[in-house]
């Protein structure tokens, strides 16, 4: 069990800034996701955590111990990794005691932990089973099993579930986040997979280009994202951004888009210039009098609801709509985009202004 | 531009038995999906129709034809596969122009600088055209493989998994230009795929392979609402259909073993007291993972419900689906 604690972390291989100045915190038995695209500097954050690569600057402090220099084996964290890698001449269950017997614990020790492992992860009936004959998943159980075992203080897993295909990994990332909670131990886990990070997450950290766009809870970041990088790298489909010119003074309610007012949450700061009105696309509605219009240029049936993409003055609209409304490729609706959940960015600097409806999450 | 009729194909691996008897009518101008897991025959399928694998049993018919006999080149069809395919030393446009230079086609140079000329539009990369094929992002090089496809006008397009190697966003991308590309060509698809957003979301008929058979051929809407058997049910869905006991909410027709119950048909408001295990926020939706006595179930709820795991909430079946012990829909 820990918390770690993450402060102005920062790696350079070289010329090249892998992290830049990332701090967060990581409570006691947390599951903690870091989400982003490859090369965002995810990775590298968390070999920092378990001790693989030393910081160029700045702290890491695992239940408030500065381990920012000590190398992995003296942090007491489990690595597991997409590949997982098990001896394959060794059956299940010396393959999960491989880490207690190489460190000297007593045989009837092993025993106990071992079986207690295997009843976590239900894979008692394979214990006596070489691993050479083993599914995917129930190796993955097994890597699972021997990072378990030695108890250590936090769990590190980077994209364990990468190489499963899509319909074992949804069953998987269920089983592990019902462990997690069985066990509760701090977990921080690597993951590109929008989906995957909120689906397990209590909290996400988003990372891009080395630098932490956004931290908080899966709900907060989704509702209120606090850059444009944020906003299109969650969400399926992501966040539609409608992009023109204008002015907004602090206070004001809403914002002029071609010759429609736009209703929003009041904004706390003002703003000039290029700017980008966000909308989910869950919070597009067709109403036939509505004066913003759109053209409808594809449907997208998917069960109970579908996906409209829609072409507008100010770019391409996705709405998600239920699968009975009739939707016609090619007529042009009238658009409601609901005010309460609406996001003004400025579009040069890609940051959400602080509004009534983002201040709590932004800057509380 | 054809139809393609499938009769009673057949074949064998060794003991592995690939194909058992399909049949299916692919209309002219139809984009079916083949949908299935690995190894439910979706690939030997397109082979078998590609002319890269003999059937064992049974006949292929396109335009009406058989062309069993018929070598790949004659038969006249393209395929896409999964890995893109392109020559590296050559630009995207000579990459376009190659299967019409081909001996058999032989096309007049200023025809094929129109034709690749057409079909660059379509794709979105004419700006790309004098590009190395090694200098393209991969949705791009997966683009030119779609593309080297299209400039043919074959009878039919056979693809293998064409966006399962793009990341989600360009994947989403793709699937909306191939849809745009199949209604402006009017072309006939036979698509196969494991990812059901794709089956869902392009394809004018779904067809669900299980270990070789054919087990339904439908609409989207027809899959997804009126399934045959609960393996088909659990191939469309996300989260999957909930699968319980016929009687975990009481009362149910004779003959049923399961109920089947897709998460937005787990009514919440009045019933039997369920608790709920994990709320997750998936940002458009959330997810209740609940226990009904020994049963687990997932259903939806708003976005920000105040929900927490140790919640009781009363929930009752809408719109149920009723299985026999077979699995077969009552």
């Amino acid at each position: 069990m820990a918390e770690i604690v993450i402060r102005n972390l920062r790696k350079e291989f070289g010329a090249f800034t892998a992290v830049e100045g990332s701090s967060f915190t990581i409570r006691d038995g947390e599951f903690f996701m870091l989400l982003g695209p490859s090369g965002c500097g995810k990775t590298t954050t968390l070999r920092m955590i378990a001790g693989l690569e030393l910081p160029t600057s700045g702290e890491i402090l695992i239940d408030g111990e500065n381990v920012s220099q000590r190398p992995a084996s003296k942090r007491d964290i489990a690595m597991v990794f997409q590949m997982f890698a098990l001896y394959p001449h060794l059956n299940v269950r010396k393959n999960i005691a491989y880490p207690l017997v190489s460190q000297g614990v007593p045989k009837a020790e092993v025993a106990v932990r071992v079986a207690e492992v295997a009843r976590i992860l239900r894979i008692e009936h394979l214990l006596a089973k070489g691993v050479g004959g083993l599914s995917g998943g129930d190796r993955q159980r097994v890597a699972l099993g021997r990072a378990i075992v030695r108890r250590p203080k936090a769990f590190m897993m980077d994209e364990p579930l990468g190489a499963l295909d899509a319909e074992f990994r949804e069953i998987m990332a269920e089983e592990l986040r019902a462990l997690h909670d069985r066990m509760k131990a701090t977990t921080v886990y690597v993951t590109h997979d929008q989906l995957e990070a909120m689906q397990m997450g209590d909290k996400i950290v988003v990372m891009n280009h080395g630098v932490v766009e956004q931290f908080g809870t899966p709900q907060d970041i989704y509702d209120h994202p606090a850059t444009l990088f944020v906003a299109n790298f969650i969400g399926s489909p992501s966040m539609n951004f409608l992009a023109f010119d204008g002015s907004t003074a602090a206070g004001a309610a809403s914002v002029t888009l071609g010759s429609t007012q736009m209703a929003l949450p009041a904004l706390e700061e003002a703003a000039s210039g290029k700017l980008v009105l966000g909308v989910r696309p869950e919070h597009v509605t067709f109403r036939d009098s509505a004066s913003y219009r759109g053209r409808i240029e594809a449907t997208e049936y998917l069960g109970t609801t579908q996906i409209v993409t829609l072409a507008a003055d100010h770019g391409r609209i996705k709405a998600r709509i239920p699968s009975s409304q009739i939707a016609k490729v090619g007529e042009t609706v009238g658009l409601d985009l609901d005010p309460r959940t609406l996001t003004l960015f400025n579009a040069t600097t890609g940051r959400a202004l602080r509004s009534a409806a983002n201040a709590r999450v932004h800057h509380g | 531009m054809a139809d393609v009729t499938l009769s009673g194909l057949s074949k064998s691996f060794g003991a592995t038995l690939a194909l058992q008897d399909v049949s299916m009518a692919i209309p002219s101008g139809a984009f079916v999906v083949l949908l299935g897991p690995t190894g439910a025959g979706k690939t030997t399928t397109l082979r078998l129709i590609a002319g890269l694998d003999a059937p064992d049993r049974g006949d292929i018919a396109i335009g009406g034809a058989s062309v069993l006999n018929d070598t790949p080149a004659q038969r006249d069809v393209a395929m896409v596969f999964q890995q893109y395919s392109l020559y590296p030393h050559l630009t995207v446009r000579d990459n376009l122009a190659f299967p019409l230079r081909s001996p058999r086609i032989a096309m007049p140079e200023d025809q094929i600088t129109r034709r690749v000329a057409e079909v660059a539009e379509v794709l979105r990369i004419p700006h790309k055209l004098d590009n190395k094929a090694t200098a393209l992002s991969g949705g791009e090089m997966q683009r030119v493989s779609i593309g080297r496809a299209l400039v043919r006008q074959p009878r039919i397009y056979l693809m293998d998994e064409p966006l399962s190697s793009l990341d989600a966003k360009l994947r989403a991308d793709l699937r909306i230009e191939l849809k745009r590309i199949h209604s402006e060509l009017a072309a006939t698809f036979l698509y196969v795929t494991h990812d059901q957003i794709e089956a869902m979301t392009m394809a004018t008929h779904v067809g669900v392979l299980d270990q070789g058979r054919l087990v339904q051929f439908g609409t989207p809407r027809e899959i997804y609402e009126t399934p045959v058997s609960v393996y088909v049910a659990s191939r469309l869905g996300q989260p999957r259909i909930n699968l319980l006991p016929a009687d975990a909410f009481g009362k149910a027709p004779a003959g049923a073993a399961q109920i089947g119950l897709r998460p937005e048909h787990v009514a919440v408001g009045d019933g039997q007291p369920a608790t709920v295990r994990r709320v997750e926020h998936l940002g458009d939706q959330t997810r209740l993972h609940l226990t009904l006595g020994p049963h687990a179930l997932i259903t939806l709820s708003d976005p920000h419900t105040s929900l927490r795991p140790g919640d009781t909430v009363a929930i009752h079946p809408q719109n149920p689906l009723w299985f026999d012990a077979g699995g077969n829909r009552i």
